[in-house]
């Protein structure tokens, strides 16, 4: 006997956007609608990517032999940078903005986001800091060199004197990429907790907007402390002052603290819709309810809180006493706790399933495996003396690309695979999507596995020139690099071709469960517009005797009937 | 019972929902995020304050409390002016509401105009040690919080003289309200850090 009103929900609105154009030129243009901003995210991000990883090529070139021959020491530092800084803030958070805006109106029965016009500027800021990042290749001096994470002294040097340098551009555009996402931010917790459908309780959303809530109100609880932290920077650099300067009286290891209080919880931000990811395709391909819905759930505000405050291990090697590294150690391995129950509950739902290996599925038991290794190296860092060890060599890059390259990325390739058919009404290649997965998992695997190996013995990072001993490492990395690059062209061969003439979608392609699977592909403007559904059910319910919403057969038939 | 019924039979619910309702969630969001910012700031301010090795640069023993003191509660009991404003138009008092609302733009002015003379009077700059930047990055981060206040209050002042514009609802003048509010307590908390605690 519940009792809803939705009296609130029967107010009309205008059409968001009436007078966008409505061909490939919306793409274009300042345009409010949430799937057509998503593909403009995912599409400006998939181009960061062949710019990110070309850097990345270029760095690997030049470790492919042990002396720093093919370029100057000063340039190798900001290749990796700038391919750093490339690859986090123009490649993963605006992808997963992307998939987050297709996704999550569809998957939550909402027409729209809750700020259209917020979000499509959200969009708009990612050129325009991405053109003054790039830009900073063309300044005097050079782009930033001091590393993704810019700690001063080194990032407040500014050794030319110069008002605008690449530091100082490299800042700007960090505090404008913060902007973006605070923007998004609001945009995506407001949509979530005000716009779902009748019936969608918390307990009923399916986990991929539990992990994007999760994420996004990390978002919002972090990111503010870098961008306080970087306007600090930015004021030391520019302005004189000497919050980080210790000749000033200020405490340099302050900066680490802001930045790392943010950017080890983005890890968490890019990795949580990924974990939503998983957590949708492996009921699919395998036929069977997820394991454990309701613990999986938790589980994303578990690792939300906890990301919190385990900033300090990144420190362990900075001047940390005693009691803080202990702290922290325990509060990092907790971690492992709310992760574990995820990866668990992923492999109960593979067990003994029905399991279909289509592209996506390939993507998502890659990612896992690699996930799977990549957490227990992260374990392994959690531990004080181990880090201690091994703290700034290969073996910490090896890591966080396991998890970065190998879960994050493989997770959104996996996907937009999964999603492609839904958003732009064709089915893409199913055998360059094999062939794209096979090389992007030999490449990948060849390119971090050995990596390891080179850290453990030693091997520092962020060197243009190293030991000879360290080669055969290096030699295996950098070839397994350029199979990465290689298997970019099936990619963007598949997506490009399959959208332009690939074989018409049809609504349910994978007989998935889901609201958006019972709207037509691809979704109209407003997706459901009048005729909203009641959720009765989780979305994954394989092979259950429980109905999804109320009348699924009119739904089912409506988006059949618009084909 | 009415509204049971409803709720059995509408199992397909009309499609467009109100927008304008969210703005409010939206910007309490947006606030909750904003106000990690000065706590990072604040943290900052206290972490430093702890462990800088010379604190106030050279020739300054102590900082002047009165004058910010007045401010400060200029500041403060605009807070509550602001309140009477709100309550104002809720009444549909729209002359009074735009009397109040720019009583209040006022007291906001005179503290901006306060926190310039105590600039212009202070021996220390920007660069002058870690309190120099410190106090100046706190203060002025503060003030221009205070000066977008002052800009929104002028908007939805403006916003007021066009016909019926407030009969529907008055989400901005609530969010302004609120922002002012939120502006406030910062300054409290900035007032107690970095003149109380000298």
């Amino acid at each position: 006997m519940t009792i809803i009103n939705y009296d609130q929900r029967l107010v009309k609105t205008k059409n968001p956007d009436p007078k966008g154009p409505n061909d490939w030129k919306r793409f274009f243009s300042f345009n409010t609608d949430a799937k057509v901003i998503g593909i403009q995210y995912i599409v400006t991000a998939l181009f960061f990517l062949l710019i990110g990883g070309l850097l990345g090529m270029l760095v690997r070139g030049e470790l492919i032999t042990p002396p720093s021959d093919l370029f100057d020491p000063t340039v190798y530092n900001g290749l990796y940078t700038m391919h750093g800084t490339i690859m986090l803030f123009l490649f993963l958070f605006p992808i997963l903005s992307g998939l987050t805006n297709l996704l999550v109106p569809p998957m939550i029965g909402a027409p729209d986001m809750a700020f259209p016009k917020l979000n499509a500027l959200a969009f708009w800021l990612v050129p325009i800091f991405s053109i003054i990042l790039l830009l900073s290749f063309f300044v005097p001096g050079g782009p930033a060199s001091s590393g993704w994470w810019s700690y001063p002294p080194i990032s407040i040097q500014n050794p030319l004197g110069k008002m605008i340098n690449g530091e100082m551009l490299w800042i700007t555009a960090i505090s404008l990429s913060g902007i973006s996402s605070i923007m998004g931010a609001v945009n995506f917790v407001t949509t979530i907790i005000r716009m779902r459908a009748p019936g969608m309780g918390f307990f009923k959303m399916p986990i991929f907007i539990w992990t994007v809530l999760a994420a996004q109100m990390l978002q919002l609880l972090g990111l503010p402390a870098l961008t306080g932290g970087a306007i600090m920077l930015f004021f030391d650099l520019t302005f004189g002052t000497s919050f980080f300067r210790i000749e000033g009286g200020g405490d340099p290891v302050l900066f680490q603290h802001f930045f790392w209080f943010y950017s080890h919880p983005a890890v968490y931000v890019m990795v949580l819709p990924v974990f939503g990811i998983f957590s949708e395709l492996f009921p699919v391909y395998a036929r069977k309810p997820l394991f454990g819905y309701k613990f999986v759930a938790i589980a994303s505000f578990g690792i939300t809180i906890l990301s919190l405050i385990v900033w300090v291990h990144h420190m362990f090697y900075t001047g940390t006493p005693m009691w803080m590294r202990n702290l922290f150690m325990f509060t990092t391995m907790l971690i492992a706790v709310p992760t574990g129950v995820k990866v668990f509950a992923w492999i109960a739902t593979l067990w003994g399933g029905n399991i279909r290996l289509s592209t996506p599925m390939l993507f998502c038991l890659g990612g896992l495996f690699n996930f799977i290794f990549g957490g227990i190296t992260g374990v392994m860092l959690a531990t004080v003396p181990v880090d201690i060890h091994v703290g700034n060599t290969y073996f910490v890059v090896a890591h966080f690309h396991y998890i970065i390259f190998n879960t994050i990325a493989f997770g959104i390739f996996a996907g937009i695979y999964h999603w492609f058919p839904k958003f732009t009404g064709k089915m893409f290649y199913e055998g360059l999507g094999k062939v794209h997965f096979i090389l992007t998992f030999i490449g990948a695997t060849l390119n971090w596995l050995p990596l390891h190996w080179a850290g453990l013995l030693g091997m520092p990072r962020r060197v243009a020139s190293y030991d000879p001993e360290f080669a055969i490492w290096n030699v295996i990395a950098s070839i397994g690099a350029f199979i990465l690059g290689v298997a970019s062209i099936p990619f963007i061969l598949n997506m490009v071709s399959s959208w332009v003439r690939g074989k018409v979608a049809p609504p349910n392609p994978w007989n998935a469960i889901g609201l958006e699977w019972l709207l037509p592909s691809p979704p109209p403007h407003e997706n459901f517009e009048e005729d909203i559904p009641t959720v009765l059910n989780e979305p994954y319910c394989y092979g259950l005797e429980k109905p999804f919403v109320e009348d699924e057969e009119f739904y089912i038939n409506k988006s059949l009937k618009s084909h | 019972m009415i509204t049971e019924n409803k709720a059995i039979t509408l199992n397909h619910n009309p499609g467009h929902i109100k927008h304008d309702g969210h703005n409010m969630t939206g910007f309490i969001i947006f606030l909750c995020s904003e106000s990690i910012i000065f706590f990072a700031f604040f943290v900052g301010y206290g972490v430093l304050k702890i462990t800088a090795p010379v604190w106030y640069p050279d020739g300054v023993s102590g900082i002047a409390v009165k004058e910010p003191l007045i401010n400060t509660v200029i500041l403060v009991s605009s807070s509550f002016v602001i309140y009477f404003a709100e309550k104002c138009l809720h009444k549909k008092n729209l002359w009074g509401f735009r009397g109040i609302w720019f009583l209040t733009m006022i007291m906001g002015s005179y503290f901006v105009y306060g926190q310039y003379v105590e600039w212009s009077e202070l021996t220390f700059s920007l660069q002058s040690g870690v309190f120099g930047g410190m106090f100046y990055l706190l203060t002025g981060f503060h003030g221009l919080h205070v000066i977008t206040g002052i800009l929104l209050m002028g908007l939805m002042l403006y916003r007021s003289f066009i016909p019926n514009n407030y009969l529907k609802g008055e989400m901005g003048v609530e969010s302004v309200s609120l922002f002012w509010h939120f502006v406030d307590v910062i300054w409290i908390i900035l007032f107690g850090l970095i003149y109380l605690w000298q």
